[in-house]
């Protein structure tokens, strides 16, 4: 059975006709062609999929799309209205990928636990990406990307608070 | 000299990835496109009486289903690829569907194609098949038993191959040696995990008779070789595309049925087909790694001299054969049992063996992992029964750095080498005897430290293709790359190897960038397209930079061979007056009279005023076909502590020191080896493949299945020497595998040596909590091995 929702997806109002069975991440990939959702397994282990869901990461093969009616979806995609985010940008200094496939996930997880604990310590990244996985990494340059953005943002909030 | 090359500037892949706007294989959508899904075998041995898809046909949206029946008539089966010679292999047919018999759960039955992924997936459930089970055998030795449940009724006792390998005198030096040591070691199955799971889009134009396929591969002239095999479609009517690709460690090498179903039934039915496996099936369908049960020995003299070493493996090969599963455990593995040590004899016998269970076939390291570990096994039990510092054992036996081309007793020849250098970098980063000393001190503690050193030398950088071909690989080895020049100088090379996270578009760029003297975003890599790249052998064994890099580089100087050519005659000059400076060719002494590479591709392109008999145009092919192999080493340290009241093994600290000669952009080296690392720690420590008695994969999904998470794996420091190799221009060789090489052993040897005053002598991988902590409780009792 289809239903007719509307969902607020990198700030743009989408209404969409879904099936009442149909996973976020599906209905983002296959009908909305935000392709930069992931999906990587069965079982919400491994983290490929996630986005934000009201400012929260969240694993978007394990959330129906009728759940999140009315809700604020940020993709990949979305990120970043102009340029990128310091995580994005930290991703890309550190080395922080190569297949780049679990990078969406993990970017958008960064960006939730940055705004949770802006100053994290290496144990703190790396439990903090427990429901993430990565084949390639080894996480090593994902955990010093992640540190590096956090300190970006940091200074960058402090530059903000002179101004 | 150009000035990018061993700079470690940020990746040009990663603007798209880190924005989302990759496109891998499942992200292709197409007008019309209609969804698969695949039945696959609940039984992991069984007759099939019957396969009735009446229902399924009938279910909303479904638009065909096809069976084992259906099909067998139009296509042909899965090829196996890598026919080793002179071990009387076997290799019986693999269909595409089954229509008589399943060989593991997992094998496909049936497809059905519909309208949308749900009512493709919901169609299978109204498949009926009625199955006659039969006995499973999922353990390789046993399943070579003479007794043993038989899958294939041309293989008798499942042996599909017996390989030999013998140098010197193995038997003679057993039986004169004054010390000798054995081990049964189990190196379990373990599933690759690659993060994007296998896909594959098949487009059919059935007036131009053209068939597109994208595909999640590491090799796609590879895929259009042997998709034209198995749907009797002439190649040149198959046009490949490996798009954006999440990762292989070899399982996306081989050819599967998968994607020639969904090419034959874009062809039946004239829309475009997409499937898309998820985890769990990715689980049971895509090939898996290692599995041997090998039987070891090495023996030496008593004051540490290693004199022979002998092995019988038993290497499972799951239900069928795939494409280079027969190479992996024998040309791969076999004749790498000297590793970096001098061992005048060795003697080999391999065993493959079909097992009912998921196909083995190269995964990360492929046959080297499994070689390297046997061997560092051996030397440290060796160490241990002469009462000697396993790290001096090692640098007793080292091939010495002026020996080189060395020749090993299996009959390979070693290109270049320095091992002890990087032994004694490694060394000296952990300091050895401060932790030998910490180590005493902390077991007065009743604290449990181990350290564990391993020196390995692998083979990759594949091939040549003469060896290639004589050792029955199905295809070259060479490598390839076009590199075109545009009117306004920016640059395009085709390459024929398919990155696929390994960062061959910025390391190439920065060799043709150096060469022409251009900034490097005037120059971009294509990859992954049989229609615009020249015929390549795919990304796999370590080979792209060492082989696909040179041809890269030669095309490039043959490029600009070219451009000075036109230089000359443009200047009125003669070439050898000619001098390349700052991105010119400039007469020298004449500092004015200079033409830029930019000038000169405009030139060559208008053609307005070419030399006489010059063709116009800048671009030029190269195809390199390497003289050897290359063979990357180094040496890696860890130290462990042992909880022994748990059995948890905590990593102190991971050295690697690394011999890839020189590095093109240290960045991407270093991100290589820390992945590689990682894969094998998980090796070391929680990754295993389980099947029950009835050949059920127990670890079917990412819950079961022990992905290292980035909580569970330490920091690796890395370090590096720099020997080049003479085999290819670049001087280059491999780095995407050794991590996974040299890690295993390391870990494990660690924290056996944590273990050693307990009475532990050998535990098998991977070292989990439990195995450890009952290893422990055992070794109390004196009840070691």
């Amino acid at each position: 059975m289809k239903q007719s929702i509307t969902l607020t997806v990198n700030g743009t109002d989408r209404a969409v006709n879904v099936e009442s069975r149909a996973l976020l991440a599906y209905v983002l990939r296959d009908q909305l062609d935000l392709t930069g959702t992931h999906v990587g397994c069965d079982t919400s282990q491994c983290g490929a999929c996630t986005v934000l869901l009201d400012g929260h990461a969240v694993k978007s093969c394990t959330l129906l799309a009728v759940q999140v009616e009315g809700r604020a979806i940020t993709t990949i995609e979305g990120l970043s209205a102009d340029g990128l985010h310091p995580v994005q940008q930290a991703f890309w200094e550190k080395h922080g990928l190569q297949c780049g496939f679990c990078t969406p996930g993990m970017i958008l997880t960064a960006v939730d636990l940055l705004s949770q604990n802006p100053d994290p310590s290496e144990a703190e990244i790396r439990h903090g990406l427990e429901g993430n996985y990565c084949r390639c990494t080894g996480y090593q340059n994902i955990v010093a990307a992640i540190g590096a953005a956090a300190a970006a943002l940091r200074s960058g909030k402090r530059a903000g608070a002179a101004a | 000299m150009g000035t990018l090359f061993g700079s470690g500037i940020k990746r040009r892949e990663d603007p798209r990835l880190i924005t989302g706007h990759a496109t891998y294989t499942d992200d292709v959508k197409l007008p019309g496109l209609t969804y698969a899904a695949i039945l696959r075998s609940t039984y992991a041995h069984a007759r099939l009486k019957k396969v009735n898809v009446a229902r399924a046909k009938k279910a909303p949206g479904v638009v065909a289903v096809y069976t084992g029946a259906d099909v067998k008539e139009r296509v042909n089966p899965v090829p196996c690829a890598w026919n080793v010679p002179n071990c009387d292999l076997k290799t019986p047919p693999h269909p595409l569907l089954a229509h008589e018999k399943v060989r593991y759960a997992g094998d496909g039955i049936a497809m059905v194609v519909a309208e949308s992924r749900e009512e493709a997936r919901d169609a299978l459930d109204l498949i009926d098949v009625e199955y006659e089970p039969l006995p499973a055998v999922v353990d390789p030795e046993m399943a070579a038993q003479p007794k043993a449940p038989q899958l294939h009724a041309e293989v008798p006792s499942n042996v599909a191959f017996t390989w030999n390998v013998a140098g010197g005198d193995a038997d003679k030096a057993f039986a004169e040696a004054a010390v000798k040591v054995d081990l049964r070691i189990v190196q379990q199955r373990l599933q690759p995990t690659a993060m994007e799971p296998r896909a594959a889009v098949a487009s059919f134009n059935p007036g131009a008779g053209q068939l597109t396929l994208w595909v999640t591969s590491q090799n796609p002239h590879i895929h259009r070789f042997l998709c034209s095999v198995m749907l009797k479609v002439p190649e040149h009517r198959i046009r490949v595309i490996a798009p954006e690709v999440g990762g292989g460690f070899g399982s996306k090498i081989p050819a599967y049925a998968d994607e020639a179903l969904v090419c034959f039934a874009a062809m039946d039915l004239k829309r475009p087909v997409k499937w898309t496996e998820d985890r769990s099936e990715n689980y049971k369908a895509t090939i898996h790694g290692r599995d041997h049960v090998e039987y070891v020995e090495l023996c030496g003299t008593k004051d540490g001299a290693i004199t022979g070493l002998r092995a019988k493996v038993y290497a499972g090969l799951g239900g069928y054969a795939s494409t280079a599963a027969p190479g992996i455990p024998t040309i791969l593995h076999g004749l790498m049992y000297s590793g970096p040590y001098t061992i005048p004899n060795v003697k080999g016998t391999v065993y493959g063996v079909y097992t009912t269970t998921t196909p083995v076939d190269a995964y990360r390291g492929a046959g080297r992992p499994e070689a390297t570990y046997l061997l560092e096994r051996l030397v440290n039990l060796y160490a241990r029964k002469i009462g000697m510092d396993p790290v001096e054992l090692r640098r007793k036996n080292l091939i010495a750095k002026d020996k080189f081309p060395y020749t090993v007793a299996t009959g390979i020849t070693y290109d270049s080498g320095d091992y002890q250098a990087a032994l004694d970098k490694a060394l000296s980063i952990l300091d050895y005897q401060a932790f030998r000393a910490e180590q005493a001190k902390a077991r007065k503690q009743g604290r449990y430290l181990g350290v564990g050193v391993t020196t390995y030398c692998e083979i990759c950088g594949l091939g040549p293709s003469q060896v290639a071909g004589a050792v029955g690989f199905g295809g070259g080895l060479y490598d390839s790359a076009i590199v075109r020049v545009y009117p306004t100088g920016v640059v395009r090379a085709y390459i024929g190897g398919k990155p696929h996270g390994q960062g061959e578009e910025t390391t190439f760029a920065q060799i043709v960038a150096d060469e022409f003297g251009i900034p490097i975003e005037n120059v971009e890599i294509v990859a992954g397209d049989t229609e615009a790249t020249p015929q390549g052998w795919g990304t796999y064994g370590s080979r792209t930079t060492a082989v696909c890099g040179s041809a890269v580089k030669i095309a490039a100087q043959r490029v600009k061979e070219k451009a000075k050519k036109l230089a000359a005659h443009l200047l009125e000059a003669n070439e050898a007056d000619l001098e390349w400076r700052d991105g010119k060719f400039v007469v020298r002494g004449s500092p004015d009279q200079a033409k830029s590479f930019a000038d000169l591709a405009l030139m060559a392109n208008v053609a307005w005023n070419m030399p006489a008999g010059t063709e116009p145009g800048l671009e030029a092919t190269a195809f390199f076909d390497p003289s050897n192999f290359v063979f990357p080493f180094g040496a890696h340290i860890c130290t462990v502590e042992v909880v022994v009241e748990t059995g948890q093994v905590k990593i102190l600290r991971y050295i690697a020191v690394d011999d890839c000669g020189p590095q093109i952009n240290p960045m991407i080296v270093e991100g290589q080896v820390h992945g590689g690392v990682v894969q094998g720690v998980g090796e070391a420590l929680q990754e295993i493949a389980v099947y029950d008695e009835d050949g059920q994969l127990l670890t079917g999904t990412m819950m079961d299945y022990a992905v290292p998470k980035a909580s569970q794996m330490p920091k690796i420091e890395t370090a590096h020497t720099v020997t080049p190799t003479p085999v290819n221009p670049l001087g280059v060789k491999g780095i995407g595998e050794t991590g996974t090489i040299a890690s295993p052993p390391t870990v494990v040897n660690a924290v056996l040596d944590a273990l050693a005053p307990l009475g532990v002598v050998h535990l098998d991988k991977p070292l989990t909590p439990a195995r450890v902590w009952a290893a422990i409780q055992n070794g109390k009792k004196g009840g070691a091995r």
